[in-house]
């Protein structure tokens, strides 16, 4: 089976230091992955130079990115405007400044539906309500008359989740989707975004610094320390058994309530400083 | 006791209602809230957002004044106090901020932001005593000259910190202090909390939406909901024996860094 998403030896930097430094990794068809890493990571990096999106400051100096056989690096400004929104999705962190403050649900929702899908007022608005239904949003009716302030944090990141899957797209980018909710809403916002994805095979790629989400909902894990791989593989064998020292330090340094004296770790300034050497940082 | 609260409520005018003349409606924000904290006692109050655990730890420095209890700082009824019976109690009863980025003026340097705090206080800011207030907080010397923008967030949040516990108080609210840090800094700050708070006998009210933690740090946590303590003990035993089904459910849904098939399924 080929890859959905083949990232090949990525570089990009800033006009004062390097931010990933030749990035391999490959996400299969309908499988969850996660990007694992701390700020400085590049897992951001990563998932917005899959989006197109990276900021003006950061340029990419060597490598692809293929989508389904494509160089999305390659590819001319038409072709990707074809993809990016509708084939490859996103589902941000912060679904507060992530909507628009002065539209209405119903607006915003409807918006790709009609230009990029090209369906009439009335069938996006339909569509809309199907959607809400999806993502289990109690009288969504009412909620697409609704402004953005007016819902709660995780009623703003399931309107976000059927945005991100109303085109029907082969790749959803999760940018660290459940950072700002309460653990309760955690839970069913990753359970929801697990069945999505299940029910449509849609290939995901989860970024996000929490060990804990990521043994629960990512098939395989890719933990990177300043731009640079340490280790990719099954999400199982690596929490139960991990090959790089700096994994080892992560989840030693994780909270556990339920084992409180071996959670918390300091990772050792030994080994930070023994990384930034190996990256050449 | 050091702090004290008793049957203490907070009411607030609800904003989302409106009026033409009179008074707006009252929303109560803290319901008969009783809780107290010994010297050298750490405690977690926890909640998810809107459950008032914010809102009891400025009302326990007496930041908000109660509308209904009493409050004891020290064996003194502060519930009602005045600027004057207030100020000299300033310096004993400190808050560290959830966001170091907003709570640091980022035009003044940290040596400037450490001997404000020292001079407001009558206490003696000097190069000396702010170089050994920062390398207790484990930072160098040389960060006084720096602006908070050139620091990383967990430095940050060690000026914070430093701020609170230069002025050797009795008791110290930390509102989320680590929920913005990478978890290898977290685990640091967390640390250097632990030691400072041995080493100088702190009160501690410990706020944060991450159980975890709390009980790696707090001997005593209490759970609050509504604006309610609907749980409160040993840390310990409300983990092993939680009495309430919200604490249960609480706990149950923390992902745990190991993966356990059908945990996402499981109700919450």
């Amino acid at each position: 089976m080929s890859p959905v998403i083949d990232i090949r030896n990525l570089s990009a930097r800033t006009a004062v230091s390097p931010i990933l430094r030749g990035v391999s990794l490959s996400v299969n068809a309908g499988e969850v992955m996660a990007l694992v890493g701390e700020s400085g990571a590049g897992k951001s990096t990563i998932a917005k130079a899959v989006l197109g999106i990276l900021p003006a400051g950061i340029r990419v100096t060597a490598g692809n990115i293929l989508f389904e056989g494509a160089d999305l690096l390659a590819l001319p400004p038409a072709k990707l405007r074809d993809l990016l929104g509708v084939r490859i999705a996103l589902i941000p962190q912060d679904p507060l400044t992530s909507l628009n403050p002065a539209r209405r649900i119903g607006d915003q929702l409807t918006d790709g539906l009609r230009l990029r899908a090209g369906l009439t007022r009335k069938q996006a608005l339909d569509k809309a309500l199907d959607l809400l239904n999806d993502v289990h949003i109690r009288e969504p009716e009412r909620v697409l008359k609704r402004y953005p302030h007016e819902l709660s944090g995780g009623m703003r990141q399931r309107v976000l989740i059927a945005q991100a899957f109303s085109l029907k797209p082969h790749v959803i980018i999760a940018d660290e989707p459940t950072t700002a909710l309460d653990v309760t809403v955690q839970k069913q916002v990753l359970r929801l975004i697990r069945d999505m994805q299940r029910e449509h095979g849609t290939t995901l790629l989860f970024v996000t610094h929490d060990l804990g989400v990521v043994a629960q909902i990512c098939d395989r894990m890719t933990v990177l320390y300043g731009g640079k791989v340490l280790e990719e593989g099954a999400t199982a064998d690596i929490l139960a058994n991990p090959q790089s020292a700096y994994t080892k330090a992560l989840l030693a340094a994780s909270p556990r309530y339920d084992k409180p004296e071996q959670s918390l770790k300091p990772v050792p300034e030994a080994l930070i400083a023994e990384l930034k050497r190996e990256i050449g940082a | 006791m050091l702090i004290e609260a008793r049957n203490l409520s907070l009411d607030v005018p609800d904003m989302g209602h409106q009026v033409l003349i009179g008074q707006r409606r009252k929303l109560r924000i803290l319901n008969n809230v009783s809780i107290s904290l010994r010297r050298g006692e750490t405690v977690g109050l926890v909640g998810e957002s809107g459950s008032g655990k914010t809102s009891l730890g400025r009302s326990l420095l007496r930041l908000y004044e109660p509308s209904e209890g009493q409050l004891f700082f020290d064996g003194q009824d502060i519930t009602h106090a005045g600027t004057a019976q207030l100020k000299p109690l300033r310096r004993r009863m400190q808050m560290i901020f959830q966001d170091p980025q907003s709570s640091l003026n980022p035009r003044h340097t940290i040596g400037n932001i450490l001997s404000t705090a020292l001079n407001l206080n009558g206490l003696d800011a000097n190069e000396k005593s702010i170089a050994a207030i920062l390398d207790r907080v484990g930072l160098p010397s040389t960060a006084m000259r720096r602006y908070p923008h050139q620091l990383s967030g967990g430095q940050r949040q060690r000026v914070g910190i430093a701020r609170a516990i230069a002025l050797r108080p009795d008791f110290v609210v930390a509102d989320e202090i680590v929920s913005g840090l990478d978890v290898s800094t977290q685990a640091q700050v967390l640390d250097l909390l632990k030691g400072l708070r041995a080493e100088m006998g702190l009160a501690l009210a410990f706020i944060s939406h991450d159980l975890s933690v709390v009980r790696y740090l707090c001997e005593r946590v209490v759970i609050m909901r509504g604006g309610e303590i609907v749980e409160e003990g040993a840390t310990a035993d409300v983990f092993a024996h939680p009495h309430t089904s919200f604490t249960r459910t609480l706990i149950a849904s923390i992902p745990l860094p190991e993966v356990r098939p059908g945990w996402l399924n499981e109700a919450s």
